[in-house]
């Protein structure tokens, strides 16, 4: 085997049982005694509840229990809010799992009935009555935080969760000082996440052990176990939480949420295993949901397109509570990357989290980098066509040249190595960047304008330091561990604490392993996703997994390469530093016939017949790495549109996607990565928005209305790379999982605008769909005379 | 998603679903189940009994005769985009066929369900209506004949009474110089027809003969427009006649044009003569070409393919 591995496109070994259908997710288990609950949602996004009568529900057939918020007191704390934001004057209003006296959005649980089957808790839901006193309803950000807005919640003034800044350089020096002040208002249109799977929990508490085990959708097993023990007041060695299969999550999957403590609470209840499945319309109406920002930009520079400072206000929609980690996404993710790949000499914005009465908004693939990225990016194609010049030769005159170790920027980041302009180049002389410019110049044909629109971005994964998360209120750390155990025969288990659901780390870091160690990684099983039987991690999002966890992986790998060179060295009667490594074999330096391969050392550490003196038998490590700093993938995307302006029907022709992660692991998993993420930031640009109505009923609750992209619709995607490894990260890897979502929203979007720049059309509200287009092409014709 | 609780019956014959429909009023009948059963989970629907026609072999197949293709009522929309016989005599029908939904509703989804639902959106109604199609349909007396023009009659309402049931459905063959089309301008999500224009065409040597245009989508049933259909007729098909025969559309839209959150009912004004004047240029463009056996061939392409 050779350490060729690292870096090969083998196939994802969790696909054969995913395509098949052999894979378990939650709601595929079916306990002993199982019943099953379901959700009295809200209909109203505003309301107080002035009674409720659950005697029929009670009566019905198979029902077992119903309850309600009362029946919860003392037994059910409300869902945490676990980043506690500092200098933010942060408000967080209780999220009881079942509403008391207020219901603040369409989905909120107002009762959960437990009954036999599904159909029979779903039929008893019908029979409960609730009597609602409406309350005027708020969706829109920007109007929850005006004056005279509906109140939610009745300590919070303003409806502001909190109010975020983040300054450096002298901004107003910087606008003084501009030859020209470009603005817009950008809209980052709420978002559903769309996993395949719905979420689920399975809660068994058996009361005779006080134990409790949970099957759940989530992408940090350990979290929910820790929140668990919080919210139901269990000691936390009595819960064990399992993350089984699990169909995506894309950030909707991290928070811990009152449906989740509420089956819990009802297993604990009534003695028995409860499960829980929500429907897609409740996946709709009450999983987390991404972005809903407004923001007001502003750019200065001078002439020659030099940048000189961006100034911001953004009024970030939380919806009605403040969902597990929510704070974090719109400000420490969002505010700290401004500067982008640019050398931004000042920036000061300001991010007010306001409470909506809308679904709680969490992080959502790319979480708050690419509210920034679009942001930035947007500015500097609007600052291109203000002065006329090329919007590569604007990024160009800006980007932080290549580094290697260090850049500091203005939000006070110390980015680890890049290579902007690179990547842009590459970019251009592919797509023949050129050839496409004087194509266009050419004109519209038959009422089709082309547009090319560039997005280049980098973004901070492999979270994080976790004294850095202490210091942003992070409640948690942000390390990552793995044991890797070898058995006699050779074969090897790795235990993570990470919590892979689709990102295809099974194989990656059976490479890792393989790579390291020289064995076939076919012989290395990973296990991930139980909170029994892995050491303690803090979950996959952020791009962390690889970054992160393949780290504490491959030092773990390097500790066992090193006791098992002290036992070769015993065992051919040598020196230790007489032994030479590599490709799996340790030999004596210059007598390489005089070797030992990893599986004897294996056998023999197992076995512990012959040990040095002083070593312990067994070939197992554990590693607990926190990173000394976090990552900085980066990249350059480039999109190329047809506008019919007729109709104002969008058409994605082509979309080159070049993203540097650092060495590539499988590049094979790296393009799948980077295909779903560009695909689900295309989504944004053009299809997908949660629609709420003045009455906050959600309009898109169905995918009949919610456009989620099909392939049909979309171009092959060209995915290019560079590798520009990180210095501080073991193997120079910095994540790939959310790169393709952060460009693609911008390039897409600029690249229609840039269609319909002959047509005086300057901004359309996200998604661009045809009316939009058409709509503003109409009022640019009508403005032009 | 939780359906309601319901009784359920299968049919194995014609008789057999006329049968159960005077015995348990408020049935529903199953076919696809591709509109029917996601009512049914959305709790928007809670009919007491399903009888299921799934297996009635009568009902399925494609025929060719006296001039005319004849479609039993299960025959699924993939088998229809597929039809050679569709394909040739009846090509407006196969192009719009394939653009129903995706691969898995058309594999599902029956010809017969789908006009019986008549939704505004669906694009089998406005083709039908342009090709003049007529309805052979089961009654409690024996077999009546609706023809399209006087089958649809409103949102989601038809001349169909209680215990109907459409059987067959029979689509006249093209005649020689005639060249059709199907224009859809599809929604993203459910890829129901924002607007659906079908269009048959005449070419008499220079002039342009018999023209039937129909409309889907836009209002609460599809609907000819014979504003436009007068103004081609006998015209020389010059981009000018006919970008100026389908700018009369808007004459046959009145008041009461469905509109949405995608598409608002003045976009949809506003698109219509768009999309009838490229209905009426493809259909034109096969017009041309039609006298020739050979072209009769599928010009379309499904989007799966």
């Amino acid at each position: 085997m050779s350490t060729r591995i690292f870096g090969s496109g083998i196939r994802r070994r969790e696909d054969p049982r995913l395509i098949t259908g052999s894979a378990t997710y939650t709601d595929d288990l079916t306990l002993p005694r199982m019943v099953h609950a379901a959700m009295l949602r809200s209909p109203h996004a505003h309301a107080r509840i002035t009674a409720i009568d659950t005697s029929k529900a009670a009566a019905a057939p198979g029902v077992i229990a119903v309850y309600t918020h009362a029946d919860t007191e003392g037994g059910l704390q409300p869902a945490p809010c676990a980043w506690l934001l500092p200098d933010s004057d942060l408000k967080i209003a209780s999220y009881h799992c079942l509403a008391k006296d207020v219901v603040r959005f369409a989905g909120d649980i107002v009762a959960v009935v437990v009954a036999e089957s599904r159909y029979q808790a779903e039929d008893a839901l019908e029979l409960i009555d609730v009597g609602y006193e409406p309350l005027p309803a708020v969706t829109d950000p920007e109007a929850a935080a005006a004056e005279g807005a509906p109140k939610l919640h009745d300590e919070i003034d303003g409806n502001q969760a909190f109010h975020w800044k983040v300054a450096g350089g002298d901004v107003d020096a910087a606008f003084a000082g501009a030859d020209v002040v470009v603005k817009d208002r950008i809209v980052q249109q709420r978002l559903i996440p769309n996993a395949m799977e719905p979420r689920a929990a399975l809660a068994s508490f058996v009361g005779a052990t006080g134990e409790l085990t949970v099957w759940n959708t989530t992408q940090n097993p350990h979290i929910v176990r820790f929140l668990t023990s919080l919210v139901l007041g269990l000691s936390e060695d009595k819960i064990r939480v399992i993350a089984p299969e699990v169909g995506g999550g894309f950030g909707s999957k991290i928070a811990a949420y009152p449906a989740d403590f509420l089956t819990m609470f009802c297993s604990r209840k009534l003695n028995r295993p409860v499960k829980w499945t929500e429907t897609r319309s409740e996946n709709y109406q009450s999983t987390t949901h991404g972005r809903d920002h407004v923001q007001h930009v502003e750019l200065a520079a001078k002439n020659d397109g030099t940048v000189l400072g961006l100034r911001c206000t953004v009024h970030a929609g939380m919806g009605a509570y403040l969902s597990t980690a929510a704070p974090g996404i719109p400000t420490i993710l969002h505010g700290l990357m401004l500067s982008g790949v640019y050398t931004l000499p000042a920036v000061h914005e300001d991010v007010y989290g306001v409470y909506t009465n809308g679904v709680p908004v969490e992080a959502y693939r790319g979480a708050g980098r690419p509210e920034a990225t679009f942001m930035l990016e947007r500015m500097m194609d609007v600052l291109a066509a203000r002065l006329d010049m090329d919007p590569a030769d604007v990024r160009r005159k800006n980007m932080i040249p290549k580094f290697d170790d260090g850049h500091e920027v203005v939000t006070t980041l110390k980015y680890d190595s890049g290579d902007y302009p690179g990547a842009l180049d590459k970019v251009l002389s592919h797509a023949d960047y050129a050839g496409l410019r004087a194509k266009q110049k050419a004109g519209p044909a038959n009422g089709t304008y082309t547009g090319l629109g560039l997005a280049t971005y980098v973004e901070i994964c492999g979270l994080g330091p976790s004294q850095v998360a202490g210091a942003i209120g992070f409640q948690g750390g942000l390390w990552e561990s793995a044991i890797v155990r070898f058995h006699p025969s050779g074969k090897v288990h790795v235990f993570i604490g990470a919590s892979p659901h689709g990102q295809g780390e099974e194989t990656t870091f059976a490479q890792i392993v393989g790579s390291e160690l020289g064995v076939d990684p076919q012989d290395v099983k990973v296990f991930h996703g139980d909170t029994d039987n892995t050491p303690m991690g803090w979950g996959t999002y952020g791009s962390r997994t690889t970054a992160v966890g393949g780290a504490a992986l491959a030092l773990t790998a390097r500790k066992i390469r090193d006791k098992a060179k002290v036992i070769a060295a015993h065992l051919l009667e040598a020196a230790v530093e007489d032994m030479d490594y590599e490709d799996g074999k340790f030999f004596v330096k210059g007598a390489p016939d005089q070797s030992k391969t990893i599986g004897d050392i294996a056998l023999m550490a197992n076995v512990a017949w012959n040990m040095p003196e002083g070593v312990e038998a067994g070939l197992e490590a554990s590693t607990f790495y926190d990173p000394p700093n976090f990552t900085f993938p980066f990249g350059a995307h480039l999109a190329v549109v047809e506008v019919d302006a007729e109709t104002g029907a969008v058409a994605l022709k082509r979309y080159v996607a070049l993203d540097d992660c650092g060495p590539q692991i499988n590049p094979v998993i790296v393009e799948g990565q980077v295909h779903g993420g560009v695909v689900q930031g295309v989504g944004q640009a053009l299809w997908e928005e949660a629609v709420y109505d003045e009455g906050g009923q959600l309009v898109t609750g169905s995918m009949l209305d919610y456009a989620l992209p099909r392939a049909d619709l979309l171009p092959d995607i060209e995915v290019l790379s560079t590798v520009t490894p990180s210095p501080h990260h073991p193997l120079g890897v910095k994540g790939i999982g959310e790169a393709g979502t952060i460009a693609s929203t911008a390039a897409v979007y600029n690249a229609v605008m840039d269609a319909l720049r002959p047509l005086g059309v300057t901004s359309v509200r996200m998604p661009l769909t045809p009316e939009r287009v058409w709509q503003a092409i109409q009022d640019a014709r009508q403005a032009k005379g | 998603m939780y359906a309601p609780d319901f009784a359920y019956y299968r049919a194995d014959s014609v008789a057999e679903i006329g049968r159960l429909l005077r015995a348990h009023p408020g049935a529903k009948v199953l076919a696809g189940g591709h509109s029917l059963i996601p009512l049914l989970k959305l709790r928007l629907a809670a009919p007491p009994a399903l009888i299921d026609i799934g297996r009635v072999a009568e009902l399925k197949g494609i025929a060719v005769a006296d001039g005319r293709v004849r479609i039993g009522a299960l025959t699924t929309h993939a088998e229809i985009a597929a039809s050679s016989d569709v394909a040739r005599h009846a090509p407006a029908l196969a192009a719009a066929a394939g653009v129903i939904g995706d691969p898995a509703v058309r594999n599902r989804g029956t010809i017969g369900g789908n006009v019986a639902h008549a939704d505004p959106a669906s694009d089998l109604p406005t083709v039908l209506l342009a090709l003049g199609a007529s309805f052979a349909v089961a009654t409690d007396d024996g077999e009546r004949t609706i023809p399209a023009g006087k089958f649809f009659q409103g949102m989601m309402a038809t001349a169909l009474g209680d215990h109907d049931v459409v059987t067959a459905i029979d689509v006249p063959a093209a005649p020689g110089g005639q060249g059709q089309a199907y224009e859809k301008f599809s929604h993203p999500a459910s890829r129901y027809a924002v607007i659906g224009v079908a269009a048959t065409v005449e070419l008499r040597g220079e002039t342009v003969g018999n023209v039937a245009v129909a409309l889907g989508g836009l209002v609460p049933a599809a609907v000819r427009t014979g504003s436009v259909e007068q103004a081609l007729s006998g015209r020389a098909p010059s981009a000018e006649a006919i970008a100026g025969a389908a700018a009369a559309v808007s004459n046959d839209l009145g008041d009461d044009l469905i509109g949405d959150i995608y598409a608002s009912a003045e976009y949809r004004r506003a698109m219509a003569p768009v999309c009838v004047k490229r209905a009426l240029t493809a259909a034109l463009k096969q017009a041309s070409v039609a006298d020739a056996p050979a072209a009769r061939s599928p010009w379309w392409k499904p989007s799966w393919l």
